[in-house]
């Protein structure tokens, strides 16, 4: 089996005349724990909307699973294996909690319909797992920040995937907080499953990611060790502006 | 069976009037508001489970209603078969309809159902085989027994369209396929990215949903012995079938029921007691007071009664 799990090679994106991504490569490794930063606007989201399926890229090239995916709809990447949170939570409001988990459970793991498998026996163990199943009847529309956070990386995990996408997941939490959802995210990729975190909170980037690489207007501006990004001279200018 | 055996039940109460009781204006008022049961639990469809507003139900029904008249008046077709073939061109009017449109979301789609409606009037207007815009008068054939008047026969014939498609909408909630469509109206992006086929579930809901209008429109030409543009494309029929899920409540299968009974129930009265203008208006009016006070519609009361009477 390729070592390769996600190719992404010279995607460039374009918003009218406004340049999001710009020749962007990246290859992620089985397993890896990966992550993405940059400034705002960078194109961070916009890349990763690429890989997920809610945006199409302009040119260039994304293989999941040794497969070009790049042409394929967002529904058909996550029965494939790519699975994400989003940066401004987006639950099913008006679902309680479990049925948040049901919509992935039957649409992707057991999905057909004569399946007859315990759903939601399933999605408590997802809940029990993630630390949510007191809240399991509660209307996701009722939850906090945090257990939003925790909810969207649930029905994340509820579809089974080989590659999970964080975008976000820490923004707005206290240090308290971060620090379980980033056990969170060790949990899972003990398990094998590929994480690409994208974040703004440097020490939760730091204490994760084995390879990070920053964005800035488009384009990768560097690739490395956590500990050689931060000493990135072009990183420290995007950031600060110096 | 909770379901069947009531509905089973009221489908015979009301074959057994329209056997003994002689009054037909009952038939003949009844039979609008059992219509619009079957529109409304139609619209409920997509516009309440996926959360898609929908103008167009005019031009399905009108679909529905000129396919039967034309279908009868080249090949006196029988009304089952009638229906069937209504139902059939509005779920094809869906099909097509919503690969162009669903693409489009919020306003923007309910924009172009409106457009649908004045597309299909205006087709019908001038396409003279079938009256054009001055009508169609249509002969109507005699009543099959043991039913002895037309009216009555198509009043019971109505209760089981309503019953059918109640039960085809009470499916389609509470399987896999509600969900997915629950899952579009709360947030489509994040259902497409939890493996939903997202435009795949509107089409088929659209289709659904098009299709139960077109049956519901295609015994009214022999209902009228009559069928004009005008009158068939009328966004009445959009009101109607908009109104009744809003005032029922829009996320059980029972909202667009009630609703649809309590409203048209209302206009045939305020028809017949007060005048014929005055039923436009009770929609307005019960239309924004539901969805000041209630937004939720009758349902949504009556689960927050329950609850907070059990805890």
């Amino acid at each position: 089996m390729d070592a390769t799990l996600l190719n992404i090679s010279s995607v460039s994106k374009h918003f009218g005349g406004f340049t999001a991504l710009n020749d962007v490569s990246i290859a992620i490794a089985r397993g890896e724990r990966f992550g993405l930063i940059g400034p705002n606007g960078s194109g961070k989201t916009t890349l990763i909307n690429c890989v997920a399926g809610s945006l199409r890229n302009d040119t260039g090239s994304i293989e999941f699973n040794g497969e070009e995916v790049s042409r394929l709809p967002a529904w058909q990447r996550t029965r494939r294996g790519i699975a994400r949170s989003f940066q401004i939570p987006r639950p099913f409001a008006s679902m309680t909690v479990l049925e948040n988990l049901l919509v992935p459970l039957e649409y992707v793991a057991h999905r057909g319909p004569l399946h007859k498998a315990d759903t939601r026996g399933e999605a408590l163990a997802l809940l029990q797992d993630i630390g949510l199943a007191d809240k399991a009847g509660v209307l996701a529309s009722r939850l906090s920040q945090v257990e939003l956070r925790k909810m969207e990386l649930a029905r994340a995990m509820a579809a089974r995937p080989r590659l999970l996408i964080s975008d976000e997941a820490m923004a707005g939490l206290s240090s308290n907080e971060v620090t379980e959802v980033l056990g969170i995210l060790f949990r899972l990729n003990a398990r094998g499953i590929t994480i690409i975190m994208i974040e703004h909170i440097m020490q939760a980037v730091m204490r994760f990611s084995q390879r990070v690489v920053c964005l800035d207007a488009g384009r990768i501006i560097c690739e490395g060790t956590p500990e050689e990004t931060v000493a990135n001279g072009d990183v420290q200018r995007a950031y600060l502006g110096a | 069976m909770k379901f069947w055996i009531p509905a089973c039940l009221l489908l015979a109460a009301a074959a057994a009037a329209a056997l003994l009781v002689k009054n037909e204006y009952f038939f003949f008022a009844g039979y609008t508001v059992l219509m619009f049961v079957v529109l409304a639990t139609a619209w409920n469809i997509l516009g309440g489970y996926a959360g898609y507003v929908n103008f167009g139900t005019p031009a399905f029904f009108g679909l529905g209603a000129y396919t039967a008249a034309v279908l009868f008046k080249a090949f006196a077709l029988p009304l089952v078969l009638q229906i069937l073939a209504a139902a059939v061109m509005s779920g094809l009017l869906g099909l097509v309809a919503g690969m162009l449109t669903l693409r489009l979301r919020g306003i923007f789609f309910a924009i172009a159902t409106i457009a649908l409606v004045v597309i299909m009037e205006t087709l019908f207007i001038n396409w003279r085989y079938a009256g054009g815009a001055t009508g169609l008068q249509l002969l109507r054939p005699p009543p099959t027994a043991p039913f002895e008047s037309y009216i009555k026969m198509l009043f019971v014939l109505m209760g089981a369209m309503a019953v059918g498609a109640v039960a085809l909408a009470r499916w389609v909630e509470r399987s896999w396929i509600g969900r997915g469509l629950h899952a579009i109206r709360d947030s489509e992006e994040a259902a497409e990215c939890s493996g939903v086929p997202t435009l795949r579930l509107k089409v088929f809901a659209c289709v659904l949903s098009g299709a139960l209008m077109g049956a519901a429109g295609a015994p009214m030409p022999m209902y009228l012995s009559f069928i004009e543009p005008a009158s068939t494309f009328n966004l009445n029929y959009a009101i109607g079938a908009l109104a009744s899920p809003m005032i029922g409540g829009t996320t059980h299968y029972l909202g667009p029921v009630i609703g649809a009974l309590l409203l048209s129930s209302l206009q045939q009265l305020v028809t017949v007691t007060v005048s014929s203008e005055m039923n436009v208006l009770i929609v307005g009016v019960l239309l924004v007071v539901f969805v000041v006070l209630a937004p939720e519609g009758i349902v949504g009361l009556w689960r927050k009664w329950t609850r907070r009477s059990s805890t």
